[in-house]
Protein backbone atom coordinates (compact mmCIF):
# COMPACT_ATOMS: atom_id res chain seq x y z
CA UNK A 1 0.00 0.00 0.00
CA UNK A 2 1.34 3.36 -1.02
CA UNK A 3 1.44 5.83 1.85
CA UNK A 4 1.57 9.53 1.15
CA UNK A 5 3.49 11.78 1.50
CA UNK A 6 6.58 10.10 0.10
CA UNK A 7 9.96 11.14 1.49
CA UNK A 8 12.70 11.51 -1.14
CA UNK A 9 14.78 14.21 0.52
CA UNK A 10 17.17 11.86 2.27
CA UNK A 11 20.20 14.05 1.57
CA UNK A 12 18.67 16.57 3.95
CA UNK A 13 18.07 14.00 6.63
CA UNK A 14 17.04 10.37 6.84
CA UNK A 15 14.26 8.93 8.96
CA UNK A 16 15.55 7.08 12.00
CA UNK A 17 15.70 3.34 11.83
CA UNK A 18 13.37 1.94 14.53
CA UNK A 19 16.21 -0.34 15.65
CA UNK A 20 18.25 2.78 16.42
CA UNK A 21 15.50 4.21 18.56
CA UNK A 22 15.21 0.92 20.38
CA UNK A 23 18.90 1.01 21.26
CA UNK A 24 18.62 4.60 22.47
CA UNK A 25 15.53 4.32 24.63
CA UNK A 26 17.12 2.96 27.86
CA UNK A 27 19.59 5.85 27.86
CA UNK A 28 16.88 8.47 28.09
CA UNK A 29 15.48 7.18 31.38
CA UNK A 30 17.28 4.37 33.17
CA UNK A 31 20.87 4.97 32.14
CA UNK A 32 20.85 8.73 32.26
CA UNK A 33 24.30 9.10 33.81
CA UNK A 34 27.04 11.47 32.73
CA UNK A 35 29.74 9.53 30.93
CA UNK A 36 32.31 11.64 32.73
CA UNK A 37 31.07 10.61 36.21
CA UNK A 38 33.77 8.17 37.20
CA UNK A 39 32.59 7.36 40.72
CA UNK A 40 29.25 5.59 40.43
CA UNK A 41 27.35 3.00 38.41
CA UNK A 42 25.30 5.64 36.56
CA UNK A 43 28.43 7.15 35.11
CA UNK A 44 29.96 3.74 34.43
CA UNK A 45 26.91 2.60 32.45
CA UNK A 46 26.99 5.75 30.37
CA UNK A 47 30.71 5.50 29.75
CA UNK A 48 30.41 1.88 28.77
CA UNK A 49 27.67 2.72 26.29
CA UNK A 50 29.77 5.51 24.78
CA UNK A 51 32.80 3.24 24.50
CA UNK A 52 30.75 0.62 22.73
CA UNK A 53 29.27 3.18 20.35
CA UNK A 54 32.73 4.57 19.66
CA UNK A 55 33.79 1.11 18.56
CA UNK A 56 30.74 0.74 16.31
CA UNK A 57 31.42 4.10 14.70
CA UNK A 58 35.15 3.44 14.30
CA UNK A 59 34.56 0.04 12.77
CA UNK A 60 32.36 1.41 10.01
CA UNK A 61 35.16 3.66 8.76
CA UNK A 62 38.09 1.36 9.53
CA UNK A 63 39.41 3.57 12.31
CA UNK A 64 40.63 3.04 15.85
CA UNK A 65 38.02 4.00 18.49
CA UNK A 66 40.51 6.47 19.97
CA UNK A 67 40.40 8.38 16.71
CA UNK A 68 36.70 9.29 17.04
CA UNK A 69 35.78 12.66 18.54
CA UNK A 70 32.06 12.99 19.09
CA UNK A 71 30.52 16.33 18.16
CA UNK A 72 27.06 17.81 17.78
CA UNK A 73 27.05 17.03 14.08
CA UNK A 74 28.95 17.42 10.84
CA UNK A 75 28.96 21.21 10.88
CA UNK A 76 30.77 21.24 14.21
CA UNK A 77 33.13 18.52 13.00
CA UNK A 78 33.87 20.59 9.85
CA UNK A 79 34.64 23.61 12.00
CA UNK A 80 36.76 21.67 14.47
CA UNK A 81 38.67 19.81 11.78
CA UNK A 82 39.50 22.78 9.58
CA UNK A 83 39.95 25.53 12.15
CA UNK A 84 41.64 23.07 14.50
CA UNK A 85 44.28 22.16 11.90
CA UNK A 86 44.72 25.76 10.78
CA UNK A 87 45.49 26.84 14.33
CA UNK A 88 47.52 23.77 15.35
CA UNK A 89 49.77 23.89 12.30
CA UNK A 90 50.15 27.66 12.15
CA UNK A 91 53.92 27.40 12.32
CA UNK A 92 53.95 25.20 9.21
CA UNK A 93 51.80 27.38 7.01
CA UNK A 94 48.49 29.11 6.52
CA UNK A 95 47.20 27.82 3.19
CA UNK A 96 44.17 25.58 2.67
CA UNK A 97 42.87 24.10 -0.58
CA UNK A 98 39.18 23.37 -0.98
CA UNK A 99 36.60 23.34 -3.79
CA UNK A 100 33.73 25.61 -4.78
CA UNK A 101 31.14 22.82 -4.45
CA UNK A 102 31.80 22.13 -0.79
CA UNK A 103 29.03 22.41 1.79
CA UNK A 104 28.56 25.82 3.40
CA UNK A 105 29.90 24.42 6.68
CA UNK A 106 33.27 24.04 4.94
CA UNK A 107 33.12 27.11 2.70
CA UNK A 108 32.08 29.47 5.47
CA UNK A 109 34.70 28.00 7.80
CA UNK A 110 37.30 28.73 5.10
CA UNK A 111 35.95 32.27 4.73
CA UNK A 112 36.39 32.69 8.48
CA UNK A 113 39.97 31.45 8.22
CA UNK A 114 40.66 33.99 5.48
CA UNK A 115 39.57 36.71 7.88
CA UNK A 116 42.05 35.29 10.41
CA UNK A 117 44.89 35.76 7.94
CA UNK A 118 44.70 32.37 6.28
CA UNK A 119 44.88 31.84 2.53
CA UNK A 120 42.41 29.61 0.76
CA UNK A 121 42.39 28.27 -2.79
CA UNK A 122 38.92 27.35 -4.05
CA UNK A 123 39.29 24.81 -6.85
CA UNK A 124 36.66 24.90 -9.56
CA UNK A 125 35.13 21.61 -10.61
CA UNK A 126 34.71 20.03 -14.02
CA UNK A 127 31.25 19.76 -15.61
CA UNK A 128 30.84 16.33 -13.98
CA UNK A 129 31.42 17.81 -10.53
CA UNK A 130 34.86 16.27 -9.98
CA UNK A 131 37.99 18.27 -9.30
CA UNK A 132 40.96 18.11 -11.64
CA UNK A 133 43.78 16.31 -9.80
CA UNK A 134 46.51 18.09 -11.75
CA UNK A 135 44.97 21.39 -10.76
CA UNK A 136 44.90 20.27 -7.14
CA UNK A 137 48.56 19.35 -7.18
CA UNK A 138 49.49 22.61 -8.88
CA UNK A 139 47.68 24.53 -6.14
CA UNK A 140 49.84 23.07 -3.37
CA UNK A 141 52.32 25.57 -1.92
CA UNK A 142 55.07 25.17 0.66
CA UNK A 143 52.66 26.82 3.10
CA UNK A 144 49.76 24.45 2.40
CA UNK A 145 48.64 22.69 5.56
CA UNK A 146 45.33 21.16 4.54
CA UNK A 147 43.34 19.91 1.58
CA UNK A 148 39.62 19.91 2.40
CA UNK A 149 37.60 18.09 -0.26
CA UNK A 150 34.24 16.47 0.40
CA UNK A 151 33.79 12.74 -0.08
CA UNK A 152 30.44 13.03 -1.83
CA UNK A 153 28.42 16.06 -2.77
CA UNK A 154 25.14 16.74 -1.02
CA UNK A 155 23.32 18.13 -4.07
CA UNK A 156 24.47 15.93 -6.92
CA UNK A 157 25.93 12.94 -5.09
CA UNK A 158 29.22 13.07 -7.01
CA UNK A 159 31.92 11.00 -5.26
CA UNK A 160 35.35 12.63 -5.30
CA UNK A 161 38.53 10.61 -5.97
CA UNK A 162 39.59 10.78 -2.32
CA UNK A 163 42.23 8.07 -2.63
CA UNK A 164 43.97 9.92 -5.46
CA UNK A 165 43.62 13.21 -3.61
CA UNK A 166 45.23 11.82 -0.48
CA UNK A 167 48.06 10.25 -2.49
CA UNK A 168 48.90 13.70 -3.86
CA UNK A 169 48.59 15.22 -0.39
CA UNK A 170 50.92 12.59 1.12
CA UNK A 171 53.53 13.28 -1.53
CA UNK A 172 53.60 16.91 -0.45
CA UNK A 173 53.21 16.35 3.28
CA UNK A 174 49.77 17.98 3.38
CA UNK A 175 46.91 16.76 5.58
CA UNK A 176 43.59 15.65 4.07
CA UNK A 177 40.27 16.59 5.59
CA UNK A 178 37.05 15.29 4.06
CA UNK A 179 33.45 16.07 4.80
CA UNK A 180 31.98 12.60 4.35
CA UNK A 181 28.52 13.43 5.66
CA UNK A 182 26.72 12.03 2.61
CA UNK A 183 29.06 9.10 2.03
CA UNK A 184 29.55 7.32 5.35
CA UNK A 185 27.02 4.53 5.74
CA UNK A 186 26.07 4.68 2.06
CA UNK A 187 29.29 3.56 0.38
CA UNK A 188 32.41 1.92 1.82
CA UNK A 189 34.61 4.55 3.43
CA UNK A 190 37.90 3.41 4.97
CA UNK A 191 40.13 6.08 6.45
CA UNK A 192 43.26 3.97 5.95
CA UNK A 193 42.62 2.74 2.43
CA UNK A 194 41.45 6.23 1.48
CA UNK A 195 44.37 7.95 3.22
CA UNK A 196 42.16 10.34 5.17
CA UNK A 197 43.62 12.33 8.09
CA UNK A 198 40.47 14.03 9.31
CA UNK A 199 36.85 13.29 8.46
CA UNK A 200 33.51 14.79 9.44
CA UNK A 201 30.28 12.81 9.40
CA UNK A 202 26.94 12.69 11.15
CA UNK A 203 24.32 10.27 12.42
CA UNK A 204 21.16 11.79 10.96
CA UNK A 205 22.14 11.14 7.34
CA UNK A 206 22.48 7.42 8.05
CA UNK A 207 19.24 6.61 9.87
CA UNK A 208 20.52 7.83 13.22
CA UNK A 209 19.38 10.72 15.42
CA UNK A 210 20.00 14.42 14.79
CA UNK A 211 22.40 16.34 17.01
CA UNK A 212 25.31 13.94 17.01
CA UNK A 213 28.24 13.54 14.67
CA UNK A 214 31.94 12.83 14.74
CA UNK A 215 35.31 14.03 13.65
CA UNK A 216 37.80 11.34 12.83
CA UNK A 217 41.33 12.45 13.73
CA UNK A 218 44.22 10.20 12.67
CA UNK A 219 46.51 9.08 15.47
CA UNK A 220 49.24 7.29 13.52
CA UNK A 221 51.14 8.00 10.31
CA UNK A 222 50.92 10.88 10.85
CA UNK A 223 49.63 11.73 14.31
CA UNK A 224 47.24 14.60 13.71
CA UNK A 225 46.24 17.15 16.29
CA UNK A 226 43.58 19.82 16.28
CA UNK A 227 43.20 22.85 18.50
CA UNK A 228 39.99 22.67 20.51
CA UNK A 229 37.35 25.18 19.44
CA UNK A 230 35.41 25.07 22.68
CA UNK A 231 36.78 25.50 26.18
CA UNK A 232 35.59 23.42 29.09
CA UNK A 233 36.03 20.12 30.86
CA UNK A 234 38.45 18.62 28.37
CA UNK A 235 36.21 15.82 27.10
CA UNK A 236 37.11 13.80 24.04
CA UNK A 237 40.82 13.88 24.80
CA UNK A 238 40.70 17.61 25.18
CA UNK A 239 39.57 18.21 21.62
CA UNK A 240 35.90 18.74 22.27
CA UNK A 241 34.66 19.80 25.67
CA UNK A 242 31.04 19.37 26.64
CA UNK A 243 29.04 16.62 28.34
CA UNK A 244 28.64 13.76 25.92
CA UNK A 245 25.27 13.28 24.29
CA UNK A 246 25.11 9.69 25.49
CA UNK A 247 21.71 8.83 24.01
CA UNK A 248 22.61 10.33 20.66
CA UNK A 249 25.99 8.61 20.65
CA UNK A 250 24.36 5.26 21.40
CA UNK A 251 22.00 5.82 18.46
CA UNK A 252 24.88 6.90 16.23
CA UNK A 253 26.74 3.70 17.11
CA UNK A 254 23.73 1.53 16.37
CA UNK A 255 23.15 3.34 13.08
CA UNK A 256 26.79 2.67 12.11
CA UNK A 257 26.48 -0.99 13.00
CA UNK A 258 23.35 -1.34 10.86
CA UNK A 259 25.03 0.41 7.94
CA UNK A 260 28.07 -1.81 8.34
CA UNK A 261 25.88 -4.89 7.98
CA UNK A 262 23.35 -3.64 5.46
CA UNK A 263 25.09 -1.00 3.36
CA UNK A 264 25.98 -3.34 0.54
CA UNK A 265 22.53 -4.87 0.12
CA UNK A 266 20.86 -1.49 0.68
CA UNK A 267 23.02 0.13 -1.98
CA UNK A 268 22.21 -2.56 -4.51
CA UNK A 269 18.48 -2.32 -3.99
CA UNK A 270 18.39 1.46 -3.79
CA UNK A 271 20.51 1.98 -6.89
CA UNK A 272 18.10 -0.18 -8.92
CA UNK A 273 15.23 2.10 -7.85
CA UNK A 274 17.32 5.24 -8.44
CA UNK A 275 18.25 4.06 -11.93
CA UNK A 276 14.64 3.29 -12.75
CA UNK A 277 13.54 6.71 -11.51
CA UNK A 278 16.28 8.41 -13.47
CA UNK A 279 15.83 6.44 -16.68
CA UNK A 280 12.07 6.99 -16.71
CA UNK A 281 12.40 10.71 -16.02
CA UNK A 282 15.08 11.00 -18.69
CA UNK A 283 12.44 9.93 -21.20
CA UNK A 284 11.00 13.39 -20.80
CA UNK A 285 12.31 15.67 -23.54
CA UNK A 286 15.10 18.06 -22.52
CA UNK A 287 15.86 16.45 -19.17
CA UNK A 288 19.46 16.40 -17.98
CA UNK A 289 21.28 14.57 -15.20
CA UNK A 290 23.56 16.88 -13.23
CA UNK A 291 26.98 15.64 -12.17
CA UNK A 292 28.84 12.44 -12.92
CA UNK A 293 26.59 9.41 -13.33
CA UNK A 294 29.54 7.10 -12.92
CA UNK A 295 31.17 8.47 -9.78
CA UNK A 296 28.05 8.88 -7.74
CA UNK A 297 26.32 7.81 -4.56
CA UNK A 298 23.86 4.98 -5.21
CA UNK A 299 20.84 6.79 -3.81
CA UNK A 300 21.12 10.24 -5.37
CA UNK A 301 19.90 11.76 -8.63
CA UNK A 302 19.81 15.40 -9.63
CA UNK A 303 17.87 16.19 -12.77
CA UNK A 304 17.07 19.43 -14.58
CA UNK A 305 13.92 19.76 -16.65
CA UNK A 306 14.63 22.55 -19.07
CA UNK A 307 12.15 25.43 -19.36
CA UNK A 308 10.31 24.52 -16.17
CA UNK A 309 11.14 26.33 -12.96
CA UNK A 310 12.06 24.15 -9.98
CA UNK A 311 9.89 25.69 -7.33
CA UNK A 312 6.88 25.82 -9.61
CA UNK A 313 7.57 22.19 -10.38
CA UNK A 314 7.76 21.22 -6.70
CA UNK A 315 4.45 22.90 -6.08
CA UNK A 316 2.80 20.42 -8.43
CA UNK A 317 3.42 17.53 -6.08
CA UNK A 318 5.05 18.67 -2.86
CA UNK A 319 1.97 17.82 -0.84
CA UNK A 320 2.65 14.20 -1.73
CA UNK A 321 6.37 13.99 -2.51
CA UNK A 322 9.10 15.59 -0.42
CA UNK A 323 11.94 16.70 -2.67
CA UNK A 324 14.25 19.63 -2.92
CA UNK A 325 15.10 21.94 -5.78
CA UNK A 326 18.26 23.76 -6.81
CA UNK A 327 16.11 26.78 -7.47
CA UNK A 328 16.38 29.37 -4.78
CA UNK A 329 13.10 31.05 -5.49
CA UNK A 330 12.02 30.11 -1.99
CA UNK A 331 14.80 32.11 -0.43
CA UNK A 332 15.06 35.86 -0.72
CA UNK A 333 18.29 35.69 -2.68
CA UNK A 334 16.87 34.42 -6.00
CA UNK A 335 20.27 32.87 -6.61
CA UNK A 336 20.03 29.27 -7.75
CA UNK A 337 22.27 26.50 -6.38
CA UNK A 338 25.95 27.46 -6.34
CA UNK A 339 26.85 23.81 -6.76
CA UNK A 340 24.94 23.49 -10.02
CA UNK A 341 26.36 26.79 -11.24
CA UNK A 342 29.86 25.52 -10.40
CA UNK A 343 29.25 22.65 -12.84
CA UNK A 344 28.83 25.29 -15.52
CA UNK A 345 25.06 25.02 -15.71
CA UNK A 346 23.32 28.16 -16.88
CA UNK A 347 21.03 29.80 -14.38
CA UNK A 348 18.05 28.53 -16.37
CA UNK A 349 19.01 24.87 -15.93
CA UNK A 350 20.08 25.43 -12.33
CA UNK A 351 16.62 26.90 -11.66
CA UNK A 352 15.02 23.82 -13.22
CA UNK A 353 16.54 21.10 -11.09
CA UNK A 354 15.20 18.55 -8.65
CA UNK A 355 17.27 16.57 -6.16
CA UNK A 356 16.21 13.04 -5.34
CA UNK A 357 17.60 11.23 -2.31
CA UNK A 358 16.37 7.69 -1.79
CA UNK A 359 16.74 5.66 1.39
CA UNK A 360 16.65 2.22 2.91
CA UNK A 361 12.90 2.73 3.34
CA UNK A 362 12.07 3.79 -0.22
CA UNK A 363 9.74 1.40 -2.04
CA UNK A 364 9.08 0.53 -5.68
CA UNK A 365 5.53 1.84 -5.38
CA UNK A 366 6.86 5.18 -4.22
CA UNK A 367 9.22 5.37 -7.17
CA UNK A 368 6.43 4.52 -9.63
CA UNK A 369 4.17 7.16 -8.13
CA UNK A 370 6.99 9.72 -8.25
CA UNK A 371 7.80 9.02 -11.89
CA UNK A 372 4.20 9.54 -12.93
CA UNK A 373 3.62 12.57 -10.76
CA UNK A 374 6.72 14.39 -11.91
CA UNK A 375 6.26 13.52 -15.56
CA UNK A 376 2.68 14.85 -15.47
CA UNK A 377 3.72 18.06 -13.73
CA UNK A 378 6.62 18.76 -16.08
CA UNK A 379 4.40 18.29 -19.13
CA UNK A 380 1.65 20.46 -17.64
CA UNK A 381 4.04 23.27 -16.74
CA UNK A 382 5.70 23.17 -20.12
CA UNK A 383 2.32 23.79 -21.72
CA UNK A 384 2.31 26.90 -19.55
CA UNK A 385 5.94 27.91 -20.18
CA UNK A 386 6.70 30.66 -22.69
CA UNK A 387 10.28 29.38 -22.86
CA UNK A 388 9.13 25.94 -23.89
CA UNK A 389 6.94 27.47 -26.61
CA UNK A 390 9.85 29.52 -27.93
CA UNK A 391 12.12 26.51 -27.80
CA UNK A 392 9.57 24.51 -29.79
CA UNK A 393 9.37 27.31 -32.36
CA UNK A 394 13.11 27.04 -32.78
CA UNK A 395 13.92 30.38 -31.17
CA UNK A 396 17.36 30.52 -29.58
CA UNK A 397 16.63 31.84 -26.10
CA UNK A 398 20.13 33.24 -25.84
CA UNK A 399 19.39 35.71 -28.63
CA UNK A 400 16.54 37.32 -26.71
CA UNK A 401 17.25 40.48 -24.84
CA UNK A 402 15.63 39.76 -21.52
CA UNK A 403 14.29 42.70 -19.58
CA UNK A 404 16.64 43.36 -16.72
CA UNK A 405 14.92 42.17 -13.61
CA UNK B 1 6.72 27.85 2.56
CA UNK B 2 2.99 27.51 2.60
CA UNK B 3 1.10 29.05 -0.28
CA UNK B 4 -2.24 30.77 0.11
CA UNK B 5 -5.29 28.91 -1.11
CA UNK B 6 -5.76 31.41 -3.92
CA UNK B 7 -2.24 30.84 -5.20
CA UNK B 8 -2.76 27.09 -5.09
CA UNK B 9 -6.06 27.42 -6.92
CA UNK B 10 -4.56 29.51 -9.73
CA UNK B 11 -1.62 27.12 -9.95
CA UNK B 12 -3.86 24.07 -10.21
CA UNK B 13 -6.48 25.68 -12.42
CA UNK B 14 -4.72 28.49 -14.23
CA UNK B 15 -7.04 30.82 -16.12
CA UNK B 16 -6.33 31.84 -19.70
CA UNK B 17 -3.19 29.90 -20.45
CA UNK B 18 -2.39 30.23 -24.11
CA UNK B 19 -1.15 32.22 -27.02
CA UNK B 20 -2.73 34.97 -29.12
CA UNK B 21 -1.52 35.81 -32.61
CA UNK B 22 1.52 37.97 -31.99
CA UNK B 23 1.37 39.34 -35.54
CA UNK B 24 -2.20 40.59 -35.25
CA UNK B 25 -2.52 44.37 -35.01
CA UNK B 26 -4.98 44.26 -32.16
CA UNK B 27 -2.82 41.98 -30.02
CA UNK B 28 -0.27 43.40 -27.62
CA UNK B 29 2.44 41.14 -26.18
CA UNK B 30 4.49 41.75 -23.06
CA UNK B 31 7.45 39.49 -22.31
CA UNK B 32 9.17 40.26 -19.02
CA UNK B 33 11.62 38.64 -16.62
CA UNK B 34 14.58 36.48 -17.50
CA UNK B 35 15.34 32.76 -17.34
CA UNK B 36 18.37 33.55 -15.15
CA UNK B 37 16.11 35.05 -12.52
CA UNK B 38 13.86 32.02 -12.50
CA UNK B 39 10.81 33.73 -13.94
CA UNK B 40 9.62 34.79 -17.36
CA UNK B 41 6.08 36.00 -18.00
CA UNK B 42 4.41 36.48 -21.34
CA UNK B 43 1.11 38.29 -21.20
CA UNK B 44 -1.00 39.10 -24.24
CA UNK B 45 -4.06 41.27 -24.69
CA UNK B 46 -6.47 41.52 -27.57
CA UNK B 47 -7.97 44.96 -27.94
CA UNK B 48 -11.04 46.11 -29.81
CA UNK B 49 -9.86 49.16 -31.76
CA UNK B 50 -13.30 50.75 -31.77
CA UNK B 51 -14.09 50.54 -28.10
CA UNK B 52 -10.61 50.39 -26.59
CA UNK B 53 -11.76 47.41 -24.57
CA UNK B 54 -9.65 44.33 -23.85
CA UNK B 55 -11.61 41.43 -25.30
CA UNK B 56 -9.19 38.63 -24.49
CA UNK B 57 -6.04 38.00 -22.45
CA UNK B 58 -3.68 35.05 -22.35
CA UNK B 59 -0.51 34.19 -20.50
CA UNK B 60 2.32 31.74 -20.31
CA UNK B 61 4.70 31.81 -17.36
CA UNK B 62 7.95 30.11 -16.44
CA UNK B 63 8.29 30.50 -12.71
CA UNK B 64 7.19 29.57 -9.27
CA UNK B 65 3.58 29.11 -8.17
CA UNK B 66 3.25 32.75 -7.16
CA UNK B 67 4.43 33.93 -10.58
CA UNK B 68 1.96 31.62 -12.30
CA UNK B 69 -0.85 32.76 -10.00
CA UNK B 70 0.00 36.46 -10.47
CA UNK B 71 -0.17 36.20 -14.24
CA UNK B 72 -3.27 34.04 -14.19
CA UNK B 73 -5.01 36.59 -11.97
CA UNK B 74 -3.83 39.46 -14.17
CA UNK B 75 -5.43 37.93 -17.27
CA UNK B 76 -8.69 37.52 -15.38
CA UNK B 77 -8.68 41.15 -14.37
CA UNK B 78 -7.70 42.40 -17.81
CA UNK B 79 -10.58 40.85 -19.68
CA UNK B 80 -13.43 43.31 -20.06
CA UNK B 81 -11.38 46.29 -18.92
CA UNK B 82 -10.51 49.24 -21.11
CA UNK B 83 -6.83 49.77 -21.84
CA UNK B 84 -6.90 52.88 -19.65
CA UNK B 85 -8.36 50.94 -16.75
CA UNK B 86 -5.81 48.17 -17.26
CA UNK B 87 -3.02 50.68 -16.80
CA UNK B 88 -4.25 51.28 -13.29
CA UNK B 89 -3.70 47.69 -12.13
CA UNK B 90 -1.18 47.96 -9.36
CA UNK B 91 1.07 45.15 -8.20
CA UNK B 92 0.01 45.65 -4.59
CA UNK B 93 -3.58 44.76 -5.43
CA UNK B 94 -2.26 41.46 -6.78
CA UNK B 95 -0.23 40.96 -3.60
CA UNK B 96 -3.33 41.55 -1.50
CA UNK B 97 -5.61 39.39 -3.57
CA UNK B 98 -3.19 36.43 -3.54
CA UNK B 99 -1.78 36.99 -0.04
CA UNK B 100 1.75 36.92 -1.38
CA UNK B 101 4.52 36.91 1.23
CA UNK B 102 7.26 39.57 0.99
CA UNK B 103 9.71 37.31 -0.88
CA UNK B 104 7.12 36.85 -3.61
CA UNK B 105 6.26 40.49 -4.19
CA UNK B 106 8.53 40.51 -7.22
CA UNK B 107 6.08 38.09 -8.89
CA UNK B 108 3.35 40.71 -8.70
CA UNK B 109 5.72 43.40 -9.95
CA UNK B 110 6.49 41.18 -12.89
CA UNK B 111 2.78 40.83 -13.65
CA UNK B 112 2.30 44.60 -13.54
CA UNK B 113 5.30 45.06 -15.81
CA UNK B 114 3.90 42.47 -18.21
CA UNK B 115 0.58 44.33 -18.44
CA UNK B 116 2.36 47.60 -19.18
CA UNK B 117 4.63 45.96 -21.73
CA UNK B 118 1.66 44.39 -23.50
CA UNK B 119 -0.18 47.71 -23.63
CA UNK B 120 2.88 49.48 -24.99
CA UNK B 121 3.35 46.81 -27.61
CA UNK B 122 -0.26 47.29 -28.68
CA UNK B 123 0.15 51.08 -28.78
CA UNK B 124 3.34 50.88 -30.79
CA UNK B 125 1.78 48.54 -33.33
CA UNK B 126 -1.06 50.97 -33.81
CA UNK B 127 1.03 54.09 -34.24
CA UNK B 128 0.60 55.43 -30.75
CA UNK B 129 3.45 56.66 -28.63
CA UNK B 130 4.75 54.28 -25.94
CA UNK B 131 3.92 55.30 -22.41
CA UNK B 132 6.97 55.93 -20.29
CA UNK B 133 6.60 54.20 -16.95
CA UNK B 134 8.59 54.94 -13.90
CA UNK B 135 10.95 52.13 -13.07
CA UNK B 136 9.44 49.65 -10.68
CA UNK B 137 10.94 49.94 -7.27
CA UNK B 138 11.13 46.31 -6.27
CA UNK B 139 13.13 44.19 -8.65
Amino acid sequence: MLKLPIYLDNNATTPMDPRVLEAMTPYFLNHFGNAASRNHPFGWAAEEAVDYAREQVAKLIGADPKEIIFTSGATEADNLGIKGVFEMYANKGNHIITATTEHKAVLDTCKHIEKQGGEVTYLTVQPDGLIDLAELEAAIRPTTVLIAIMYANNEIGTVMPIKEISAIARKHGVLVFTDATQAVGKIPVDVNKDGIDLMAFTAHKMYGPKGVGALYVRRKNPRVKVTAQMDGGGHERGMRSGTLNVTGIVGFGKACELCMNEMESDAKRISVMRDKLENELMKIEEAYVNGSREHRLPHVANISFKHVEGEGLLMGFNKNIALSSGSACTSASLEPSYVLKALGLGDDLAHSSLRFGLSRFTTDEEIDYTIKSITDTVLKLREMSPLWEMYKEGIDLNTIEWAAH
Amino acid sequence: MAYSEKVIDHYQNPKNVGTLDKASKNVGTGLVGAPECGDVMRLQIEVNHETGMITDAKFKTFGCGSAIASSSLATEWLKGKSVDEALKIDNMTIVEELNLPPVKIHCSVLAEDAIKAAINDYREKNGMEKIKFEESVIH
